[in-house]
């Protein structure tokens, strides 16, 4: 007589571990753009972190006898309109963009997943009710809800944040979602819903380890996206206020202002957005390749 | 066909309606109401008059009887005036509604007349010097953000070419030469963006369609290579692509609110950032739920074109 195993073998965590890690190694040996764009997020996470030490002035000390002044041995990216040195600014500001890129793409992530969780496990009418409510956000184009969101709160690097995780919920949650009603149609599900496991046992210890590499691989792309929707909310004045560095404000109170005066105000910080953007692009792609070639097409 | 079509119409409509209770929803949870955050921080209206302009604009009547009055005004198009300058809404977006048609109109223009054909390139010589080239061009696309590329634009122009887009807004009608001249430069710093994502999506599934059997097949009978490429593989490849410029449609929505304000273009984009920060919220709800609206509509549009490029789809 066939023996039923009592319990259906499941895959070690130390193991899946190991094995997405040598994955992405093996993928940033094959593409060396994915080592390069892992290169520049080192560079930025650890500017961010050493700002104090790394940067040579203070960002908010003005000299106004050397206003405007340009680029020098003293002042390698120059100084603005009150003789702030831009180089300091730019090394501050890039705490601001991590910060809110990495809280937004946090609660954005965490909220989109509970969502995605549920809908995916439960289906039936709160999956119907809470999707369309995902499709009717999704309806409106990404920065236009963050500037919305940011009207009714008031523009501060706080609400930008807000309002760019209120931006990544909905697609964070079909992700889940889709990635969760496949990991539903495996048998160690049926399984362990035949042993009698309870239902948020069944989601967090079966069903939540298969669809973290989704949610992670759409995390970093999603850092890029919201590190930008951060810049556009400063530079059009609703995001990050003066006179805190914020890269996006520096191209807009001083970068438009005086760019024909001064173009290197509007080029570094610029240089800045852009590098970082760069930097969770490819490093997104990296991981997709790794870990979840399925999702190439719909990045 | 015609079923697909009434059951896409179907669900658009709970999708508005979800969408206009979720901007209705946003602009009633500002702390007080928009009219004592818009004029309580002057300090210079009375109760008097603060309680008159609630009851002029309906802000004193129940949420839903507020929700079904915009509705009704979305709905036959009179959404009611501007708090900041008094002017109907109707009649501001019907200046700006144009201008910003026409700079998206010609950045899908511009994006795509770009992007194909260096996608194609791209596929067609994998991994050479051009394929490298059409890829950095393609990557930059989505990292640079349009607002620092239209600042650089309009910098370097100044000081390079003492050349910048003519300012006051004329209409294509009154001088065909001055519009342009003044749509070019943002429209092809909207259409780069767009340009970005197409040219990744177009070299990706050409490289897909040219291992197809069929593909060989044309090959085999010694066809010649252009027409292999264009005839045969370009045109099953374009299918996904018009869905990714479906997808983008969102992305150069929003990206005309910034080029527009950075170029002076009076279009939609810069009629409500200015109303965000002026807080004109009869004007953000408009916009917003307008934009929401001709998204939908676009991507139903989109929808349908797939679905008739692709009878499969219609049978799902």
């Amino acid at each position: 007589m066939a023996t039923v195993p009592l319990r259906v073998p499941l895959e070690e965590p130390a193991g899946t571990t190991i094995n997405r890690a040598h994955a992405l190694w093996l993928t940033m040996k094959r593409k060396p753009l994915g080592a390069v764009s892992a290169a520049l997020l080192v560079v930025l996470v650890l500017t961010a972190i050493f700002a104090d030490v790394l940067a040579p002035y203070d960002p908010l000390a003005t000299q106004p006898e050397i206003r405007l002044s340009a680029p020098t041995r003293a002042h390698p990216f120059g100084t603005d309109d009150i003789g702030r040195d831009v180089l300091s600014r730019i090394i501050y500001g890039s705490r601001i963009s991590l910060w809110v890129g990495l809280l937004a793409v946090g609660i954005g992530t965490a909220a989109g997943m509970v969502i995605g969780l549920l809908c995916g496990y439960c289906e039936g009418r709160l999956d119907l009710v809470v999707q369309r409510v995902m499709d009717a956000i999704q309806a409106i184009p990404g920065l236009v809800l963050a500037l919305a969101i940011v009207s009714v709160l008031k523009p501060s690097t706080t609400n930008a944040m807000l309002a760019i995780a209120m931006v990544i919920i909905p697609g964070n949650s079909r992700i889940v979602r889709g990635a969760v009603l496949s990991a539903k149609q495996n048998r160690y599900v049926e399984a362990a819903q035949a042993l009698g496991c309870r239902q948020p046992r069944i989601i967090t210890t079966h069903i939540l380890p298969n669809v973290t590499a989704p949610i992670l691989v759409i995390a970093s792309i999603w850092l890029g996206n919201a590190i930008l929707i951060e810049a556009t909310l400063s530079f059009l004045g609703v995001g990050t206020q003066p006179p805190t560095p914020s890269w996006g404000l520096m191209l807009s109170s001083t970068g438009r202002a005086f760019m024909e005066q001064a173009p290197w105000l509007a080029i570094f910080p610029g240089l800045a957005i852009s590098l970082a953007v760069l930097g969770f692009n490819l490093f997104g792609d990296t991981l997709r390749d790794a870990w979840d070639p399925k999702l190439r097409r719909q990045g | 066909m015609h079923k697909y079509v009434i059951r896409r119409l179907l669900l658009a409509i709970p999708v508005l309606l979800l969408s206009s209770l979720i901007v209705f929803g946003l602009m009633r949870v500002m702390p007080g109401d928009a009219l004592i955050a818009l004029m309580g921080e002057s300090g210079n209206v009375g109760q008097k008059e603060l309680a008159k302009l609630r009851k002029d604009l309906g802000l004193d009547r129940p949420y839903h009887e507020q929700y079904l009055l915009w509705l009704w005004q979305m709905v036959s198009f009179s959404p009611g005036d501007s708090i900041f300058t008094n002017e109907p809404i109707s009649v501001s977006l019907k200046k700006a509604i144009p201008v910003t048609l026409e700079l998206a109109a010609l950045a899908i223009v511009l994006g795509i007349t770009i992007a194909v054909p260096i996608g194609v390139l791209s596929a067609t010589r994998q991994d050479t010097a051009a394929d490298y080239a059409g890829r950095v061009v393609a990557v930059s696309g989505l990292s640079i953000p349009d607002f620092w590329l239209a600042t650089l634009v309009i910098t370097f122009s100044a000081i390079w070419v003492h050349w910048i887009p003519p300012i006051g807004y004329v209409s294509f009608w009154d001088s065909p030469w001055r519009n342009l001249q003044q749509f070019l430069l943002p429209a092809a710093v909207l259409g780069y963006r767009l340009a970005a994502a197409t040219m990744r999506m177009t070299r990706s599934t050409v490289l897909e369609t040219l291992r197809e059997d069929y593909v060989r097949t044309a090959w085999a009978k010694g066809l010649a290579g252009r027409i292999v490429v264009y005839k045969h593989a370009l045109k099953n490849a374009l299918i996904p692509v018009v869905t990714i410029i479906g997808g983008q449609l969102g992305t150069l929505l929003a990206g005309t609110f910034v080029i527009e304000q950075i170029f002076a273009l009076p279009g939609m984009g810069r009629l409500t950032v200015e109303a965000i920060l002026y807080r004109d919220y009869p004007v953000v709800q408009t916009n917003v739920m307008l934009v929401a609206a001709i998204l939908v509509t676009l991507n139903l549009i989109v929808d349908l074109t797939y679905a008739w490029l692709d009878p499969r789809i219609r049978y799902q």
